[in-house]
């Protein structure tokens, strides 16, 4: 083999820079996603585990039923009544997007556009 | 090969009888199928039917088809009145305003009666008129051109016969705005949430309403006879606005007993540009 020190040099410093991402946070703890949860109010309109996979679902269904098909009915669920709406249902209970929305959104690299149209609580204040 | 003259010409003419007698007979059969489906059809809206006589004059639309009667002299009697109207609309729906007649977002607006009613005769009309301010908005046409332009569906024409847009969907091609003859329909050539200086919206009269959503950018947007109020038993913003002057009276057109179909049926109303065919709902009380 011809040029063997340049070549497996060339090999250690390309199989380095590849596995730098792995090695440079090796060791360091990565930030988990806490949401701030409502603390006087412990119920929502569907279980935690629905909510924290198909909550978008959900919005958009309301959506759709609420500007579509007119139908602006409460949602009554265990005699509690709820908006069909984010910016009037949602935003009651989780009124802070930094803490609630943002905190998963951001950890999962999602970026949904319901802020350029819908207010938050704070935003008129 | 070996062709026969004879076999030749029976080949030639039995494949010139098949060439004519194939798309006849294929001719039929997609006319009976253009048939099937057409009376197969429900009625999703009165757009899709074949506009009876001059330009959809023929049919009346039944249903419920909210609509509105503007006295224009009821204007002229409240001096401001228009403007408390307008007011109301644009600070309940949070619309901007730049200041800057290129980029205007207009829901409901004034325009004098020579440029709102250009298909009416001006000949010999009484001077005054101009003067009066005339309330211009979306007409919620029966037969709505815009509707039928929207690539997206994001306009629509609702059960209660109102022409809704679904801002979520647009995607502002601008289609409906070259559709509507009534220049009824505003493009968001910039961002509705722009800021001041100061850290207020440039909204209109700089009023929030933080129970209504604003638009983005690059979304076409109009009057939508406020369904969020109609919903809770209010009338439209602009209505309420009239107060007791009854100078707006809002309503089921096609329900005789309404209070609209009252005012219409003992008042001589006209439209804006009734020769297009759109069957507008807002009437006018000259």
């Amino acid at each position: 083999m011809y040029d063997q020190g340049k070549v497996v040099t060339g090999l250690a410093i390309f199989v380095i820079i590849l596995t730098f991402p792995v090695w440079y946070n090796l060791g360091a703890t990565q930030h988990v996603p806490k949401p701030e949860l409502p603390k006087d109010v412990k119920k929502c309109v569907e279980t935690s585990a629905f909510m924290r996979t198909s909550h978008m679902v959900l919005l958009n269904q309301w959506r759709d039923e609420v500007v579509r098909d007119e139908n602006r009915k409460l949602v009554e669920v265990d005699g509690i009544q709820y908006t069909k709406s984010l910016q009037l249902g949602c935003m009651k209970c989780h009124p802070d997007r930094k803490k609630f929305c943002d905190e998963c959104h951001t950890y999962t690299a999602v970026d949904p556009f319901c802020w350029d149209c819908h207010f938050q609580p704070k935003e008129t204040k | 090969m070996d062709v026969k003259r004879r076999k030749f010409l029976k080949i030639a003419g039995l494949s010139a009888v098949a060439g004519l007698g194939v798309p006849s007979a294929f001719t039929n059969l997609l006319q009976g199928e253009a048939l099937a489906s057409s009376s197969g059809q429900g009625n999703p809206a009165e757009g899709h039917k074949p506009a009876g006589g001059h330009g959809g004059h023929g049919e009346e639309s039944t249903g419920t088809q909210y609509g509105m009667v503007i006295d224009i002299k009821k204007f002229a009697e409240h001096q401001g009145l228009a403007d408390r109207c307008i007011n109301a609309c644009h600070t309940e729906h949070n619309v901007p305003d730049f200041g800057n007649p290129k980029d205007e977002i207009k829901w409901i607006w004034t325009d004098d009666y020579a440029h709102g009613f250009t298909e009416h005769s001006q000949y010999k009309r009484n001077a005054g008129l101009n003067e009066l301010p005339v309330l211009l908005t979306c007409n919620h046409c029966a037969n709505p051109p815009c509707v039928r332009a929207c690539p997206t569906q994001a306009t629509f024409k609702n059960e209660v016969g109102v022409v809704v847009m679904d801002f979520h969907r647009c995607i502002g091609c601008r289609f409906c705005m070259a559709a509507c003859p009534y220049g009824a329909r505003s493009f968001n050539w910039r961002n509705p949430r722009e800021k001041y200086a100061n850290g207020n919206y440039k909204f209109y009269k700089n009023g929030v309403n933080p129970n209504y959503p604003t638009r983005m950018r690059g979304v076409v947007e109009k009057c939508n006879f406020c369904p969020e109020r109609l919903a809770v038993g209010k009338l439209p913003a602009c209505v309420e606005a009239t107060g007791e002057t009854k100078a707006m009276v809002f309503g089921n057109v096609n329900d005789p007993n309404s209070e609209i179909a009252k005012v219409l049926n003992s008042n001589f109303t006209i439209q804006r540009k009734p020769a297009a065919g759109t069957k507008p709902s807002v009437f006018y009380i000259i």
